[in-house]
């Protein structure tokens, strides 16, 4: 057997006290419901999460490096899209 | 919190503790001082009012029985298929070891002659082994068996030891009964991975197949044993789980996971035993020697050394 018969797949870990699923790697898996698994086995074995998304790595669409500057440049003086000339109310937590 | 690592941004609120094994209650880390806490803490350690020789040999059974697979699930460290795999057999294992040991110690607690953990697990000779010989056979790595028949006999001992351990949680013994409810969610997961595996080798390729069926038909032999009645258990009533009890529960699991896996079960005659004597009589097979000369021979060797 050899490695790349299995698709790679991204993980994606919910920890306790977090909002959002955030990316903590990845396996090699042969199907979505053992890639769970295997997330489980690798990823949370501390206790970290209590929710687990997986997705194949060839699903994901990437930004190439190669347009980082058409992409991100041109937001970087649009000061006036960020909340800044706001008061945010002490009782908002996660804006 | 910071997205530079991805490790720090879901365990930033846990600090440096998120390296301890498991969490409180309260869901912060657990500092790695606090590591080998005893997972059994607050349990009432009372011996119920029974044979405290027939308690001793139950706690063992049901000891060696996770002791003597995971020593099996270990050997496939490094040599599982894939290492995603490898990592879940060595945490089933582990799971089975934690098993172990907390049942050890209540052997040894309960029998009153200062044998710790370690005493019963590297100084018992083969005869006082107790636990059912499907434990103990080899399933490979190696020529003796592979990958399937290993997940072939965890498909049946996770869902014989899981049926058994539902009914254990209510046990009359405190820690025998704190030790089951603890060990019920770990099994439920060694079973769903077996069956999961069951699933994929029966389902792939011509040769998958070919090699699951072969698996369960090795180990097949060993199952009629796993449900026989030790007369240690039938005078445990109210302690102990009559395992003939149990049958009818695994058997529809398994027919289950068979269907979905369109197998037929193996119609295998049990293996004979030695005037009715097997594995909780300490009547073991040739592998079981090997076995043991491998777990126990460094305590042997060096008596007494920490590692």
């Amino acid at each position: 057997m050899t490695r790349s018969n299995w698709p790679l797949w991204e993980v994606f870990v919910r920890g306790k006290r977090g909002l959002n699923h955030v990316h903590v790697g990845s396996l090699h898996a042969p199907d979505a419901e053992m890639a769970l698994r295997n997330a489980r086995d690798l990823y949370t074995r501390r206790n970290e999460g209590v929710s687990i998304w997986v997705v194949e790595a060839s699903d994901i669409t990437a930004s190439s490096p190669d347009e980082k500057d058409p992409f991100f440049a041109p937001a970087g003086d649009k000061v006036y899209r960020h909340p800044t000339f706001y008061v945010i109310p002490e009782d908002v937590p996660h804006l | 919190m910071s997205f530079d690592n991805a490790y720090d941004a879901i365990t930033a609120e846990n600090d440096e503790h998120h390296w301890a094994f498991g969490a409180t209650p309260g869901g912060s880390g657990v500092s790695p001082g606090e590591y080998r806490e005893d997972p059994l803490a607050g349990v009432d350690r009372s011996v119920p009012d029974v044979s405290t020789a027939d308690l001793t040999a139950y706690c063992l059974m049901l000891a060696d029985d996770a002791l003597i697979l995971s020593q099996r699930l270990t050997e496939w460290c490094s040599r599982a298929p894939e290492l995603e795999e490898d990592v879940a057999l060595a945490n089933i294992a582990l799971d089975l070891l934690g098993q172990a040991r907390l049942l050890l110690t209540r052997a040894g607690e309960v029998e009153g002659r200062g044998r710790d953990e370690d005493t019963l697990a590297y100084l018992r000779d083969e005869h006082e082994f107790r636990h059912v010989r499907l434990a103990e056979i080899a399933c490979g790595p190696g020529p003796e068996g592979d990958f399937a028949s290993t997940i072939a006999r965890l498909l049946v001992f996770s869902t014989w030891r899981l049926a058994v351990f539902q009914r254990l949680a209510s046990s009359a013994d405190p820690v025998l009964a704190a030790v089951a409810a603890k060990g019920v969610k770990e099994l439920a997961y060694h079973r769903d991975h077996a069956a999961q595996w069951t699933l994929r080798l029966a389902g792939g390729t011509e040769y998958s197949r070919a090699r699951m069926i072969a698996g369960l038909e090795q180990i097949w032999p060993l199952v009629a044993e796993l449900f026989e009645t030790h007369e240690v258990e039938r005078r445990l009533p109210g302690v102990a789980v009559d395992p003939s009890t149990v049958r009818p529960e695994v058997d529809e699991v398994l027919a289950h996971v068979f269907t979905a896996a369109a197998l037929e079960i193996p119609t295998a005659e049990p293996m004979s035993t030695v005037a009715g004597r097997a594995g909780r009589d300490g009547v073991h097979t040739e592998a079981m020697g090997y076995l043991l000369a491998e777990m126990q021979h460094l305590a042997r060797s060096l008596p007494g050394a920490q590692w």
